[in-house]
């Protein structure tokens, strides 16, 4: 049985979650030296729905990257629950990915040699969870996206705003602390970004998840995030806390399945 | 990721890109089965070659005489040493007789001790005679393969009085030599009749000795056997050493020896035994379980007291011959594996370059170094395990496809159909084996690859 690499309880709302302490991530470009993020710190807790704002090239997916394990700073700190993200080794960094975060991308990144249902199981096959409570989990994912009825098809076969769905349905699955999502409306039209925008939000108003997103939408980041957090050429240009009108605030039992929680996965 | 999830995907992924992977998997087959064909036409040869030597007799067999008669198979004949000579003793050697015939049985590793018995005969068959040789054949030609290809059956016992013909012979008694099995023929031969004065060996005369021989030791009389029929064989099983061959009737040893017919050396062995009318054998065949076994048992056969021969170094020539053969089969055969096995290389190398974004999903799923290295790894064990099975399939269709066409030729030319090709168990699943670790090999590079393809580079990929 693989072993959770965050110990510890539920997060507890309001409380630091991640830690991201003067974190730089530089690289090679042939000649060139560039600085992605330079010298970044903030602080998330539990609960917050973050926007990481900027114009392309700012840093924002590097430094969403860096904060979801894909990638390790050059220089700096992220803690995550007292663990320190670049110092631990790539096994360890695997396991946080898998049992602590959620990815939605903008290119949704469904697989497409396998069904919806499959895409969705994924999570599950690498975290090593039993055979027989697979099938209940990627139901209640499916449903809680709305998607049910299509579990059989493949991508190909579903439209963006279903893709999109059915892939915040994949980092759902397993029951993660933090989901992140990068640019998840940039490749949908309005109609189906609001969709998502709307479930992110549900997501986090109901289930209390903790919400990383990166986006250069600044009116999509005004209505939804609860902090907006301005990147420019690598560097954090503005942190604010707003106080966003919520469009849905009562608690919703569809996502009983889904609660977020420390022991996700083969834990249970 | 648990093995069956692991396997699970790998099939999956096997499947989605089925033509390429069809193809690899076929170049796989298509290298064990060259392997396998060759192999087996290797193994197939060998034991075609030691079937027929084994027939022969020639390797598992102790040819034993007595120090008394040191007469070789090459005819050389004992010198007439002095009184004085120390080998004057071969004299008192231990004679080679029945209570001999029967210390040799009980040595390990023996499975059969017995006596040529070759005599001249008169067949008699629809009235008509026909003058040849009989024969006696040991037990051991039952299973040894002297009588494949026979028309009709072997001896149904060891004391059967039945006969097989030689097939040139049974044309000389019947134009339809296949009529003849089944039916009676009569065997007219001269039977040895001891007679009861032995008291006169003991003299010391030679002159006497060959005096009473003719007076009454031993005397020769005419008689008849019925003998059925069981079967026609083409070949000679009697071909051969110890002067064994000629025959052109064969019956069961003990039925032979029963017989008591004059033979060719009775005369000489009766001056030999000293007048005695106890027979004595001139050379006795000891069968052995196995070429291996023939060393210890000639070493038992001289502390006995009596002379041997064997052909052991033939055989030890014929194995080296054999796995020098075997050695440059099989080196050709895995040439054409190695061809497989960069087949492999190459779709695993293409297949990361398709699915690096793949790749990167997985691992920002979750997925560890280990879990994207076994999943490439088991996709090649895969096409491995495949191309094993199909190859081996096919190697073993080669095999017999050769087999068919070479006894068609065979056959043409009028010589019993053979088979150049055989597969043993062995062979099958080592190839299977050696199909999956050449490619397992094949798969180390693209997989540890995979593995260390950093998530965000290959998320990037388009």
């Amino acid at each position: 049985m693989p072993i959770h690499p965050i110990p510890g309880e539920l997060p507890v709302p309001n409380q630091p979650l991640i830690q991201a302490q003067n974190v730089s991530r530089r690289y090679r470009l042939g000649e060139t030296l560039i600085s992605a993020v330079n010298d970044i710190s903030l602080e998330i807790c539990a609960g917050e729905f973050v926007a990481l704002l900027g114009s392309s090239g700012s840093g924002k997916s590097t430094f969403l990257n860096l904060l979801a394990g894909l990638d390790r700073p050059t220089s700096g700190a992220i803690h995550v629950r007292g663990r320190n993200l670049a110092a631990i080794d790539s096994l360890e960094l695997a396991r946080y990915r898998r049992d602590t975060v959620g990815m939605v991308f903008q290119s949704f990144n469904l697989l497409p040699r396998m069904t919806l249902e499959e895409n969705v199981e994924l999570p599950l096959r690498l975290a090593e969870v039993d055979r027989s409570e697979r099938e209940g989990r990627v139901t209640a994912a499916l449903d809680h996206v709305r998607l049910g009825a299509r579990r059989r098809h493949r991508p190909s076969e579903l439209s963006g705003g279903e893709q999109q769905r059915g892939a915040l349905a994949r980092a759902l699955v397993n029951r993660p602390t933090v989901l992140f999502a990068d640019e998840p409306t940039g490749n949908l039209d309005s109609v189906n970004g609001e969709q998502i925008m709307l479930l992110l939000q549900e997501i986090q108003t109901t289930l209390g998840m903790t919400i990383i997103m990166v986006t250069h939408e600044r009116p999509l980041a005004e209505r939804f995030a609860t902090r907006i957090a301005v990147l420019s050429d690598g560097r954090l240009k503005t942190d604010t806390a707003q106080d966003t009108q919520r469009l849905n605030s009562g608690p919703d039992s569809s996502g009983a399945g889904l609660q977020p929680g420390p022991s996700s996965g083969a834990q249970q | 990721m648990k093995t069956r999830d692991l396997t699970e995907l790998a099939f999956r992924n096997l499947r989605e890109a089925i033509l390429r992977n069809s193809l690899t998997t076929l170049g796989v087959a298509v290298g064990v089965a060259s392997l396998v064909a060759m192999l087996s036409l290797g193994v197939g040869l060998q034991t075609l070659a030691s079937q027929r030597l084994n027939k022969s007799g020639l390797f598992d067999a102790v040819f034993v005489t007595s120090k008394r008669a040191m007469r070789g198979v090459n005819g050389e004949r004992e010198r007439p040493r002095p009184a004085t000579d120390k080998s004057a003793k071969a004299d008192d050697a231990k004679p080679l007789d029945e209570t001999a015939r029967l210390d040799l049985l009980k040595l390990p590793n023996v499975t059969e001790v017995y006596p040529q018995v070759r005599f001249l005969t008169e067949v008699r068959y629809n009235g008509e005679s026909h003058s040849t040789n009989v024969l006696g054949l040991p037990d051991s030609a039952r299973n040894n393969g002297t009588f494949d290809g026979i028309t009709g059956k072997a001896f149904s016992s060891p004391t059967a009085e039945e006969a097989i013909l030689q097939s040139e012979f049974a044309k000389e008694l019947s134009p339809e030599p296949a009529s003849l099995v089944g039916k009676e023929v009569i065997l007219r031969y001269a039977q040895r009749h001891e007679s009861s004065n032995t008291d006169v060996a003991k003299e010391e005369d030679i002159d006497k000795q060959m005096d009473d021989m003719m007076s009454g030791g031993i005397s020769i009389v005419s008689r008849d056997k019925k003998l059925r029929i069981a079967g026609i064989i083409d070949t000679d099983p009697s071909a051969g050493i110890g002067g064994f061959g000629g025959g052109r009737v064969f019956i069961p040893l003990r039925v032979a020896e029963d017989l008591h017919a004059a033979q060719p050396n009775d005369v000489q062995e009766f001056v030999r035994a000293g007048g005695s009318a106890k027979p004595t054998y001139m050379a006795l065949t000891v069968r052995v379980k196995s070429p291996k076994d023939v060393l210890k048992v000639e070493e038992a056969v001289k502390k006995m007291g009596f002379g041997t021969f064997s052909l052991l170094d033939a055989t030890r020539s014929l194995r080296l011959v054999f796995t020098v053969f075997d050695l440059f089969l099989g080196l050709f055969g895995s040439l054409a594996l190695t061809v497989a096995s960069l087949g492999i290389i190459n779709t695993l190398v293409m297949a990361i370059l398709e699915r690096r974004r793949e790749i990167g999903v997985l691992k920002a799923l979750g997925a560890t170094d280990r879990d994207v290295r076994s999943l490439f790894f088991a996709e090649a064990g895969a096409m491995g395990l495949l191309g094993g099975i199909a190859g081996v399939t096919l190697g073993w269709l080669i095999g017999a496809a050769l087999t068919w066409g070479t006894s068609i030729y065979l056959r043409r030319q009028d010589l019993p159909g053979v088979k150049i090709s055989y597969v043993p168990w062995w062979l099958a699943t080592g190839a299977i084996a050696f199909a999956v670790v050449v490619s397992l090999l094949a798969g180390l590079y693209p997989a540890s690859r995979a593995a260390r393809l950093n998530p965000v580079e290959a998320l990037r990929y388009e």
